[in-house]
């Protein structure tokens, strides 16, 4: 029976594998940004380049997945649902990888009285993502739990929505140089797309764990 | 002669294989969980096998509804079947080759003036009825109980899929293995008093029967529909009535197999009979209507969402025009067979020295 489902067994590894990488990803984001803030500048830079090859190994993995679905011709009434699934999270992945990066390019000078709050904000993020890959994995092993984390991932968004309000609100109120306000509040709208893309991933995963149900 | 004659029971056959394979791998081809080929090799062994090993039970009860002892007779019975399956097959919607097959001896029952067996007719009118309804029965208990499974073993989705695709395969096997040895009575039970083959024997162990040897080459018109014909129909079939996935299609084909069971098994007829239980009797019933009885089951269950009720109205009221449709059909064509053709279509036993006072 295991030598039958050989081949299955090995996909549905590396699908753990590939949801693995994202929440890898996450955990690198979140540390990276509190080095960041923290100026632990050699730190963050190692997490950047962690995650990029994180990222990468994301993209080598999902593109592995994505052609044994076509070419074993496997779950064919699901392909459509898993593959735009797969893509769309990579997608989250990617934006995580490039938000950080931007760091690393652009050197943004963050108030440090509102350090807390940015990194709050960077934590509900990821911990958004967090909540929509435990709503990927329960799509395939347990549809039941699919709504909980997608409710998670739902109110983690709407505290990322409010927590980036009170930080944009908090710089403009600040002394400084309106192209400085303009860039810190592009940083913090990166990262509020992260929880956003996450929040649509789950969108995704609502209505196709709707159709899986027997 | 004899092969001429044998025709038209080949092209039931072949009838039979080009629409009811379809009922058996039609969902899991429509949906690419099985190739064509490997439901089409797989069906036509599994028939024929059915055919053969398994195909006298049914029959024996065909006979007693109907005894058709001349060829010509069988040939035209045969055909009249065939002509109103493909003809119905044609306008699109699911027919039962038993219900023709059964209106045809009737037919000929009334052109002949040979007694009908009403017992044995009311038997098989009865298990026309019963079987929708017992695989409507069988379909909800497990639906119901893979939904309860499902939502306990937590399998993965790929996982799932693999065991739904080997299901799907080991339970068409049995539902071709059943269709054949249910419904070889349609195609080949009409030749069974008048057949042209003697008894075969290979040695002191294996002997093929004549009606054995009839199972055999109606199983391969069977599996000639499969191959031919069944492909077109395999892509449509399955969302006619209700879109079934995977998962439910293999309910669907079990329950079926499982009613079809019922009808078709010496085994278990014998085994209800030692523990006083009464047994259903051993009649062809329409591998088509137990497809529809398994679908509207899970249909119902899931409380109608879905359903086409205009089709299921077409399909009720093709259920009950297939035999008149074909009944009137034999009487007409075995008066031309017998008149125009010169054909005797039944054997008269001689009469006797009392009958002719």
């Amino acid at each position: 029976m295991t030598i039958l489902f050989r081949q299955t067994h090995e996909l549905e590894a590396e699908t753990d594998e590939y949801l693995d990488l994202i929440i890898q990803g996450g955990l690198l984001y979140r540390q990276g940004v509190k080095c960041y803030l923290e100026h632990r500048f050699e730190e963050f830079e190692a997490r950047l380049l962690e995650l990029r090859s994180v990222e990468q190994r994301g993209d080598t993995l999902r593109r592995s997945i994505e052609s044994k679905l076509y070419l074993q011709t496997l779950i064919p009434e699901s392909r459509g649902d898993v593959l735009g699934l797969l893509e769309s999270a990579d997608e989250v992945l990617n934006l995580i990888t490039s938000t950080l990066l931007h760091f690393s390019t652009e050197h943004p000078e963050l108030p440090d009285n509102l350090n807390p709050l940015f990194f709050d904000l960077a934590d509900n993020a990821i911990a958004s993502v967090e909540a929509m890959v435990g709503g990927c994995r329960a799509y395939f092993r347990d549809l039941s739990a699919v709504r909980d984390h997608i409710s998670r991932a739902q109110g983690l968004r709407e505290e990322v929505n409010r927590l980036a309000e009170t930080y944009v609100r908090a710089i403009f109120k600040l002394d400084l140089h309106l192209s400085h306000k303009s860039q810190l509040r592009y940083f913090v709208a990166h990262t509020e797309r992260i929880a956003e893309d996450a929040d649509d991933v789950c969108d995704r995963l609502a209505i196709a764990a709707i159709k899986r149900y027997v | 002669m004899i092969w001429f004659f044998l025709l038209s029971g080949l092209f039931l056959g072949w009838s039979l294989g080009a629409n009811d394979a379809a009922n058996i791998f039609g969902t899991a081809v429509g949906s690419r969980m099985v190739s064509f080929r490997v439901a089409a090799l797989i069906a036509s062994i599994f028939v024929v096998l059915g055919a053969v090993i398994g195909g006298a039970g049914a029959t024996g009860t065909l006979g007693a509804l109907g005894a058709v002892n001349a060829i010509a007779g069988s040939f035209t019975v045969a055909l009249t079947a065939g002509i109103t399956v493909a003809w119905k097959s044609h306008s699109g919607l699911p027919v039962s080759t038993s219900q023709a097959i059964v209106g045809a001896i009737i037919g000929w029952n009334f052109f002949t003036g040979s007694p009908t067996g009403h017992a044995t007719l009311v038997q098989i009118m009865s298990a026309w009825v019963i079987s929708p309804l017992l695989a409507a029965g069988f379909a909800i208990v497990l639906y119901l109980g893979a939904r309860w499974w499902l939502a306990r073993r937590r399998i993965h989705l790929l996982s799932l899929d693999a065991y739904t695709r080997l299901g799907l395969i080991v339970v068409g096997a049995a539902g071709a293995y059943i269709l054949g040895a249910n419904n070889i009575a349609n195609v080949m039970g009409v030749f069974v008093p008048a057949s042209p083959f003697d008894e075969l024997r290979f040695g002191s162990v294996i002997r093929i029967t004549g009606a054995e040897q009839l199972f055999l080459l109606g199983g391969v018109a069977i599996a000639i529909g499969i191959y031919t014909d069944s492909r077109r129909v395999m892509a449509t079939v399955g969302s006619q009535i209700f879109k079934l996935t995977p998962i439910l299609a293999l309910i669907v084909v079990l329950a079926h197999t499982l009613a079809l069971f019922v009808f078709t098994s010496q085994g278990l007829q014998h085994a209800l009979h030692a523990i006083g239980l009464p047994a259903p009797p051993l009649v062809p019933v329409s591998s088509t209507q137990a497809i529809i009885g398994a679908i509207l089951g899970i249909a119902l269950v899931k409380r109608g969402k879905g359903i086409q009720y205009g089709t299921l109205g077409r399909v009720a009221v093709g259920w009950i025009m297939t035999p008149i449709m074909a009944g009137l059909l034999s009487f007409v064509l075995l008066f031309f067979v017998q008149n125009v053709f010169e054909q005797k279509v039944v054997d008269r036993p001689p009469a006797t020295a009392t009958s002719r006072h």
